[in-house]
C-alpha cells in the first residue's frame, strides 16, 4: 500500500482511512452512467477513445465541435476560422497564454458569445438555433465568476441547476429533488446543504457552484478555470471530481492555467495560441518541449511525472543575464 | 448524521460503506488514486467510486416545502408566505381605517351600508367617489412601485437601484414642469408630461450607462447625475413661473393623492395585471440573473431579454404611477429592501415587495390625511420622511458591514 500511503499525504488524514476500500471499489465497480442516460453510450465512448478510436473525422459522431468558428469583441478579432472537435466522453482540457482565446474558445461552445462567422455543432446540430432551455439540458457551464446572492442556502443555489427542466407550473418535481441530492452528495455538500453559501470556504464554494451544474445533468460540462483562486489542496480536490465526474461519462471541456493539472488529468489537449490551435491530442503528444515553447514562448524540459506517469513540465532555470546565450539543443529538451 | 444508500450504488458492497456525508473525501481520492496507478496510454476502464448518496436526511431549510399536486409542482417558503398574507392583511387593515377617517365624520357601519349602496346620496358620494379609489389607488400604486422598485434593484444588483435614484421620478417632474411653462393646459397635460419626461430620463439614462459598461453601480451613477442635472433645471423652471402655477407644480411634485379618482386606478391596475403575467414568466429568472449574465445563460436564461422585459414592465409600473400622483418619494427604493429583511430572503422578491409597497403607501396617506387635519398633506411629504429615515439606516447597515 506504499501507493495509498503516497497519496494520504495530500489529503486530509481525516480520509485516509476511506482509500483502502475506494482501491476495493475501483476493480470491482461498473461504471455509473445513470446520470447521462440520454444521447451517448458514455463508458464505450470513453474506452473507444483511450483505444485511439477517436481519430474519427468529426461531424457524424456525437460530440461538440467548431467549424470554421470565428468569434471577436468590438474590432478586435480573438478566433479566426478556428476548428476544433471534443471527442465524446473525453476530458479536453485547453490551454495557452492569456489572452490566447481560450476562455472566448469555451464561452462560445457555452454560447455565450455568438460567433461572427462558423459553427458550434452539437451532436451535428448547430447550437445557434437551439432553444435556450434544450441547449442548458446539454451542455452546463462553469463560469469562472459568478455571484451567489447574500445568505442564499447551499441546496437553494445548487437546486437552480434544475431550471432548464422546470416549467411554470413544475417548479420542483421529485426527479429535481434526486438530482439535487446526488449533486450534493457527489460533491461531498450534503451535510452543509442547508448553510449559507457565504459561509463556507473558497474550496467549498466551488464546490457548490460544480454541485450545481451537476444537478443539470448534462452529458456536456465546460469549466472555466475551476481551480482558480483556490489554494493547491482545494484544487486537487476540484480537479479529481473533475477527473471522477468525466469517468462516469460527462464530457468535460475545461480552461486551465497549469500546465502539468492540464496534463496529468486531460485525455485530451488543445493547445492555443493567437486564436489558433497549435496542437491537439493526448497530453505525450501535445506536452512537448517544442509545443511548450511554441505555445508559451517557455523553455523548458518534460520529463515523466513520477506519480501519474503523463509528462510534466519543469520550465528551465536560466539566471536573466544569460538568457539570450543559452543555446538550447533538442537533446537537452527530450532529457525525459 | 449517516444516511443509508439507495439507487444503483447501494447493490455494490465494495462502494455503500463510503455514502454519506464521507462521500467526498472517499471519491476523490480513490480517483486520484487511479490516476496515479494508470500507466500512460493505457484503457481505462475506470468506473468512478463517487457514489450517489440518497438519504433520508433533510436537505432543505425548515421554512420551505415542496408541494406536488398531480403532475404540478411547487416550492412554498413559510417565512416569506406567512410575512406576506400578514402584510397584506396589514394593509387591507390600514386601507380600512383610512375609510373611516377623514374631515366628514363617517362610522365603519355607515362606510359598509355606502359601500352596499345603502346610504344617503351625500355619504355614498364620500365614501364610494372619494376615498374607495383613493384608498384603492394607494394600495395598488404602493405595489406598483414597490415591484417596479425591486425589478431595478434585482437588475442593478444594487440596493440603491430605484426609479428615485435612477433619475426617473426627477425626469418627469421635469416633463410636467416644462409642460405647465409653455402653458399648455389640458386634463391630459401634466400626466403626459410627466410620462414623457420620466420615459425619456430613464432611456437617456440606460443608454449612457450602456455606453460605460452594463454594470449595475454605473446605471445608478449615472442615474444619480442626470438626477442631480435635471434637478437644476426643475429649480430653474419654478423660478421662471407663475407664482400660483409654481405652487401647484410643486405640490405635484412633492406626489399627492389628493385628486385621486377612479379614473386614476383604472390605468395603475392594467399596468399591475400586466407586470403579474409577465413577473410569473420571468421572476424566475430575474432571480437567477443575480449570479451573473454566465451562470444566468448556462442554466437556460435569456438573460437580454428577461432584462428587456422586466425593465419595460418596471418603467410601465413607475410611469402609470407617476402620471396619475407625481413623483411619490421612496416607496420603490424602500419597499423591495424591507420586504427582504422581514422575509430573511437572500434577494429581493416582487410579490412580498408589493406587500410592503401598498402598506407603506397606504399608511402614509393616512399620516398625510389625519396628521395635520384639517390640512392635508402631499403623501410624498410621508414617504419622504421615512425614507430619508430608512436610507440613513440602509447606509448605517452598508457602513458596518464594510468595517467589519
Amino acid at each position: 500500500m506504499s501507493r495509498s500511503e503516497k497519496t494520504t499525504s495530500r489529503v486530509t488524514p481525516a480520509l485516509a482511512s476511506t482509500i483502502a476500500s475506494s482501491v476495493v471499489a475501483q476493480q470491482t465497480a461498473q461504471p455509473l452512467a445513470q446520470q447521462t442516460a440520454k444521447p451517448q453510450a458514455p463508458a464505450s465512448s470513453v474506452q473507444g477513445f483511450a483505444s485511439g478510436a477517436s481519430t474519427a473525422n468529426g461531424s457524424d459522431l456525437p460530440g461538440l465541435l467548431t467549424r470554421q468558428l470565428s468569434v471577436g469583441y468590438g474590432d478586435r478579432s480573438v478566433l479566426d476560422a478556428l476548428d476544433v472537435s471534443i471527442h465524446p466522453g473525453s476530458f479536453t482540457v485547453i490551454i495557452g497564454p492569456n489572452a490566447c482565446g481560450k476562455s472566448t474558445l469555451l464561452r462560445a461552445l457555452a454560447r455565450l458569445l455568438s460567433p461572427r462567422g462558423g459553427q458550434v455543432l452539437l451532436d451535428g446540430r448547430d447550437i445557434a438555433h437551439t432553444p435556450a432551455k434544450e441547449l442548458a439540458r446539454r451542455v452546463g457551464m462553469l463560469p469562472q465568476t459568478s455571484t451567489a446572492p447574500e445568505g442564499i442556502a447551499v441546496v437553494d443555489l445548487v437546486s437552480r441547476g434544475r431550471h432548464p427542466y422546470q416549467g411554470l407550473l413544475r417548479r420542483w418535481s421529485s426527479e429535481d429533488e434526486h438530482a439535487v441530492r446526488s449533486a450534493l452528495a457527489d460533491t461531498g455538500l450534503t451535510e452543509f446543504a442547508s448553510r449559507a453559501v457565504d459561509e463556507l470556504s473558497g474550496g467549498q464554494r466551488q464546490r457548490v457552484w460544480i454541485a450545481m451544474a451537476l444537478a443539470q445533468q448534462t452529458p456536456v460540462l465546460l469549466l472555466d478555470e475551476p481551480t482558480t483562486y483556490l489554494d493547491i489542496a482545494h484544487q486537487i480536490e476540484v480537479m479529481d471530481l473533475c477527473q471522477a465526474m468525466n469517468r462516469r461519462g460527462r464530457t468535460l471541456v475545461a480552461v486551465l492555467h497549469d500546465l502539468n493539472q492540464a496534463a496529468r488529468y486531460a485525455t485530451d489537449l488543445i493547445a492555443v495560441r493567437d486564436g489558433r490551435v497549435i496542437a491537439q491530442g493526448h497530453p505525450d503528444q501535445v506536452v512537448t518541449a517544442e509545443v511548450v515553447h511554441t505555445v508559451f514562448g517557455v523553455r523548458a524540459r518534460v520529463i515523466e511525472d513520477p506519480e501519474s506517469g503523463r509528462p510534466m513540465v519543469i520550465p528551465r532555470y536560466i539566471p536573466a543575464p544569460l538568457m539570450s546565450a543559452v543555446a538550447i539543443t533538442d537533446a537537452d529538451t527530450n532529457a525525459s | 448524521m449517516r444516511c443509508e444508500a439507495a439507487s444503483g450504488t447501494a447493490t455494490d458492497p465494495a462502494i455503500s460503506p463510503a455514502v454519506g456525508p464521507a462521500t467526498w473525501g472517499a471519491g476523490v481520492t480513490g480517483s486520484s488514486l487511479s490516476a496515479g496507478s494508470r500507466p500512460p496510454g493505457a484503457p481505462r476502464s475506470g468506473p468512478s467510486n463517487i457514489t450517489t448518496g440518497l438519504c433520508s436526511q433533510a436537505l432543505w431549510p425548515t421554512r420551505v416545502r415542496h408541494l406536488r399536486p398531480g403532475p404540478y409542482s411547487l416550492r412554498v417558503d413559510l417565512v416569506t408566505t406567512t410575512v406576506t398574507v400578514v402584510l397584506v392583511l396589514a394593509a387591507l387593515a390600514v386601507g380600512a381605517w383610512s375609510m373611516v377617517t377623514g374631515s366628514s365624520t363617517i362610522t365603519a357601519g355607515e362606510v359598509w351600508a355606502a359601500l352596499g349602496g345603502r346610504a344617503d346620496a351625500g355619504t355614498t358620494r364620500i365614501v364610494v367617489q372619494w376615498r374607495l379609489p383613493r384608498v384603492v389607488f394607494a394600495l395598488l400604486a404602493g405595489a406598483a412601485l414597490a415591484i417596479a422598485g425591486a425589478i431595478f434593484q434585482s437588475i442593478t444588483r444594487n440596493p440603491l437601484g430605484s426609479p428615485d435614484i435612477i433619475g426617473f421620478s426627477t425626469g418627469a417632474y421635469t416633463g410636467a414642469l416644462l409642460v405647465s411653462v409653455l402653458g399648455w393646459t389640458s386634463v391630459w397635460a401634466t400626466p403626459t408630461g410627466a410620462l414623457l419626461g420620466g420615459l425619456g430620463t430613464g432611456a437617456v439614462v440606460y443608454l449612457f450607462a450602456r455606453r460605460v459598461g452594463r454594470s449595475g453601480i454605473r446605471l445608478v451613477i449615472v442615474g444619480i447625475g442626470v438626477s442631480v442635472l435635471l434637478g437644476a433645471v426643475n429649480t430653474y423652471l419654478l423660478t421662471v413661473m407663475r407664482l400660483e402655477q409654481a405652487i401647484a407644480a410643486a405640490s405635484w411634485g412633492a406626489g399627492s393623492l389628493n385628486d385621486v379618482g377612479w379614473v386614476q386606478v383604472w390605468p395603475v391596475l392594467a399596468a399591475l395585471v400586466l407586470a403579474a403575467g409577465l413577473l410569473a414568466l420571468f421572476a424566475r429568472g430575474m432571480a437567477l440573473l443575480e449570479m451573473g449574465d454566465d451562470a444566468a445563460q448556462s442554466i437556460g436564461i435569456n438573460a437580454e431579454r428577461t432584462r428587456v422585459v422586466l425593465l419595460v414592465a418596471a418603467v410601465a409600473l413607475v410611469a402609470v404611477v407617476t402620471a396619475a400622483a407625481g413623483p411619490i418619494a421612496f416607496v420603490a427604493l424602500a419597499a423591495p429592501q424591507l420586504a427582504m429583511r422581514l422575509c430573511g430572503a437572500s434577494q429581493v422578491q416582487a410579490v412580498p415587495a408589493a406587500a410592503v409597497g401598498a402598506l407603506l403607501l397606504v399608511g402614509s396617506d393616512l399620516v398625510a390625511r389625519a396628521a395635520l387635519a384639517p390640512l392635508q398633506l402631499p403623501v410624498g411629504i410621508v414617504t419622504m420622511c421615512l425614507g430619508g429615515a430608512y436610507l440613513v439606516w440602509l447606509l448605517l447597515g452598508l457602513g458596518r458591514r464594510s468595517r467589519t
